[in-house]
């Protein structure tokens, strides 16, 4: 785990209105770099929409996001760049929470397509792509050895001719995030990656999300509500409720901190908690993670 | 729309496993609707009376005969519907449909290639009379234009109602610049096609945001006001009276008239040939032959990159797209652009071989002719639009005599392929690329897919 990991998004003061109803209420929080940063909160927090003003999909009200990438040493400023740009320019990936894949197209096709703009620059106005130039085959070839990766990495190999729609839950989350890797992101937005997966896939999931810090060198970004994923595997959490950061820490300090217990919990501060989720909250710190 | 009605009433008079009463009031009710339905449409006809006015006649025997088909029409279906034992449907599924679809699955490239040798060998065969390769000539107009089509409804997944008016734009393009500029069809061919394709992607432009119907309508609208314009603009267009006189095609310089234009020589004179129309009417054939095949192999290319990966794309997951950092304005417009384009020859290939357009060809019926040979064919399937071309356009011009029920058979066969075919006739994809073709590992069959 990196302690010295360099600063790469940080958020100010993100406000985001739907009419009458505020979905994000001065939300500030940093990510670094080579780290696994959870947003976590009950139903309705405002956790997808942080990841679709970060990801160009809202214009937040109110605020700024500044991504600095690693790679080119350059500064973006997400909240004004177009929706796609985000992902073109600036290398943010993501997935959704309920998955988007190109169902009629195969597993690899899915994983061809995220790699587009590699592609469209090297096929020339599909010029090349047409007569089959070397420039254009050799780019596509790239493009099948990076898709052939992370088949490999999550393990779709042997179903890489299926079509998307037709493979199970568990295999469709994992295809949506290869997919999102395939883009080569700096930062990588994962909304509710294990749900629906039984226990043994969402394990899987962890050793998945911790080598895509560690090998590929990336920050995280995960919104989830499986403690035993939260706990076990992030760097830094922050938690929001009703659009308001209410803690923001290490796992340690969250698990333990008051605010977070009441909103997880409701009102009643002076009840004891039920043993069992006493219990659930004491063990997931170590349950995740062998 | 009364499915339930059997199975909510308490049995009456039974026969067997039919419920006779339910039946007999399934079949009254749907007796009435078309009663009603068929009371303009039948029984009351207009017809130009002897003082030149239009006068009423009533026709109420055919009104009768159709109530009764109703009725019959709709015992027989309930009758087959709750058959428990034969189950028609599903056998129907499994010994014709399946079979039939996988056949053409398993054999696309040979049932392609043969097609193509017949439709080679077709004018010269004894069947190549001037009649019957015209009218080959027309099926071939209208699976250039589905072809086309196809990749902005198939493949990019963007209802276009629209289609007609870069149909319009090619043949226009190619009449006035050939009458302006004097320049040949082979010239202008192409700049009818880049005229075709800016056509599309001013077209694209106001609808970028719109998706479906909404899309749909607007795209109608689009079809309309070229037509609308070509109607008006008298000075350019000649209005309603349209363009006569378009030079016809040339092969190499060679001309198929009766006599050459000063300084040209005729195709029977350098072959020292007796003169004949069929010449001509073959050598159409060729041509646009020759342009569909070109249009087929484009898409065909084109699927497997990038461009044609990203429209398929759109189609399934705009949103999706945009995560991966695709920029949907591209695609869409190249789709359109690319789509139009091939509008753009099949017109200018009209205007040449007609040798005379006025805005009559370009309605929205053609639109809706052309986005029903896909749609019924199944859309992205390239052979399917061959085939649903041929029952819209080949048996109805075959038929004539059945001019009248032309729409009520379109209207039927419409519903009969939503019904049992609500994809098409032959809906399936091919994925562009098969990883267990590249890399030769085995376990990678489609066939073990869930
Ligand atoms: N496009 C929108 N228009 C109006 N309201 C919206 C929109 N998107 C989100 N909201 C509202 O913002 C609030 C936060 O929603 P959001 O989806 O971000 O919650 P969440 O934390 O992701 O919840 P969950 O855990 O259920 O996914 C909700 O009250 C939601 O109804
Ligand atoms: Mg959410």
């Amino acid at each position: 785990m990196s302690t010295t990991a360099e600063m790469l998004l940080t958020v100010e003061h993100l406000t985001m209105r739907f009419g009458g109803l505020v979905a994000i209420d001065d939300l500030s929080f940093e990510a670094r770099n080579r780290e696994i940063t959870s947003i976590i909160g009950p139903n309705g927090a405002g956790k997808t929409t942080v990841f679709n003003c970060l990801t160009g999909f809202y214009k937040p009200t109110v605020g700024r996001l500044i991504l600095n990438h690693p790679k080119s040493g350059n500064t973006y400023f997400l909240e004004r760049m177009e929706g796609f740009k985000v992902a073109q320019v600036a290398h943010v990936g993501r997935t959704f929470q309920n998955i988007r894949l190109f169902g009629q197209m195969s597993v690899l096709e899915n994983l061809i397509v995220a790699q587009h703009n590699v592609l469209m620059k090297a096929s020339k106005f599909s010029i090349a792509g047409l007569l089959r130039l070397p420039v254009y085959m050799r780019a596509e070839r790239e493009a099948i050895d990076l898709a052939t990766y992370w088949m490999d990495k999550v393990g779709l190999t042997d179903k890489a001719d299926w079509d998307s729609q037709n493979l199970p839950y568990g295999d469709q989350r994992r295809l949506e995030i290869a997919r999102a890797m395939c883009t080569r992101p700096v930062m990588l937005c994962l909304d509710e990656p294990a749900a629906g997966l039984n226990p043994r896939e969402s394990l899987e999931l962890n050793d998945l999300l911790v080598s895509i810090r560690d090998d590929h060198g990336i920050g995280l970004l995960l919104i989830e509500h499986d403690m035993s994923v939260v706990m076990g595997i992030s760097d830094h959490i922050v938690v929001l409720d009703h659009g308001r950061k209410i803690a923001d820490g290490d796992p340690a300090a969250v698990r333990e901190d008051p605010a977070v217990i009441k909103a997880y919990l409701g009102e009643e501060e002076d009840e004891e908690l039920p043993p069992e989720v006493a219990q659930d909250l004491a063990t997931s710190g170590t349950g995740g993670k062998p | 729309m009364a499915d339930t009605v059997i199975d909510t009433k308490k049995p009456g008079l039974m026969v067997g496993w039919l419920d006779l009463g339910a039946m007999l009031k399934e079949c009254v009710i749907t007796a009435l609707l078309s009663a009603v339905l068929f009371l303009p449409f039948i029984a009351l006809h207009a017809d130009t009376g002897g003082s030149g006015g239009l006068v009423i006649e009533t026709r109420w025997d055919s009104w009768a005969w159709f109530v009764l088909a109703a009725f019959v029409g709709r015992a027989l279906l309930v009758v087959w519907r709750e058959n428990p034992s034969s189950r028609t449907r599903d056998m129907l599924a499994k010994t014709v449909v399946t079979p039939v679809g996988g056949f053409f699955r398993k054999n696309m490239v040979a049932i392609g290639l043969v097609a193509l040798v017949l439709a080679v060998l077709f004018p010269i065969s004894p069947f190549g009379n001037r009649y019957s390769v015209d009218v080959a000539t027309t099926w071939m107009i209208y699976i250039m234009l589905g072809w086309g089509l196809n990749i902005v409804v198939g493949l990019a997944g963007l209802l276009d109602l629209g289609y007609v008016a870069f149909y319009a734009v090619g043949a226009y393009s190619y009449a006035l610049l050939s009458q302006t500029f004097g320049w040949s069809f082979w010239v202008c061919l192409p700049l009818a096609g880049v005229f075709a394709a800016f056509f599309g992607v001013i077209l694209g432009f106001p609808v970028l945001r719109l998706r479906g119907d909404y899309l749909a309508i607007v795209t109608l609208g689009f079809g309309e006001i070229i037509r609308v314009i070509l109607l008006n603009w008298y000075n350019v267009t000649n209005g309603p009276d349209g363009i006569s006189g378009i030079e016809r095609p040339t092969l190499f310089g060679l001309e198929f008239g009766r006599n050459a234009a000063e300084g040209g020589t005729t195709f029977h004179d350098f072959f020292g040939l007796e003169y004949s129309t069929m010449y001509r009417v073959v050598f159409l054939f060729y041509l646009i032959l020759a342009l569909a095949v070109l249009t087929n192999l484009f898409t065909q290319r084109i699927r497997k990159l990038p461009v044609g990966r990203a429209w398929e794309a759109l189609r399934e997951d705009e949103i999706a797209c945009r995560s991966l950092g695709m920029n949907p304005t591209n695609i869409k417009l190249s789709a359109f652009a690319l789509g139009a384009m091939f509008g753009g020859f099949a017109g200018s290939f009209f205007a040449t071989r007609q040798g005379f357009i006025s805005p009559e060809s370009f309605t929205f019926i053609e639109s809706a002719v052309i986005l029903a040979i896909v749609v019924l064919g199944g859309m992205g399937s390239q052979i399917g639009v061959v085939i649903a071309a041929f029952f819209l356009i080949v048996l109805p011009e075959m038929a004539r005599e059945f001019e009248q029920y032309r729409m009520l058979v379109f209207g039927a066969a419409m519903v009969a392929v939503m019904v049992w075919r609500p994809r098409g006739l032959l809906s399936y994809r091919d994925p562009t690329i098969l990883f267990s073709k590249i890399t030769g590992r085995k376990s990678t069959g489609r066939e073990h897919q869930a």
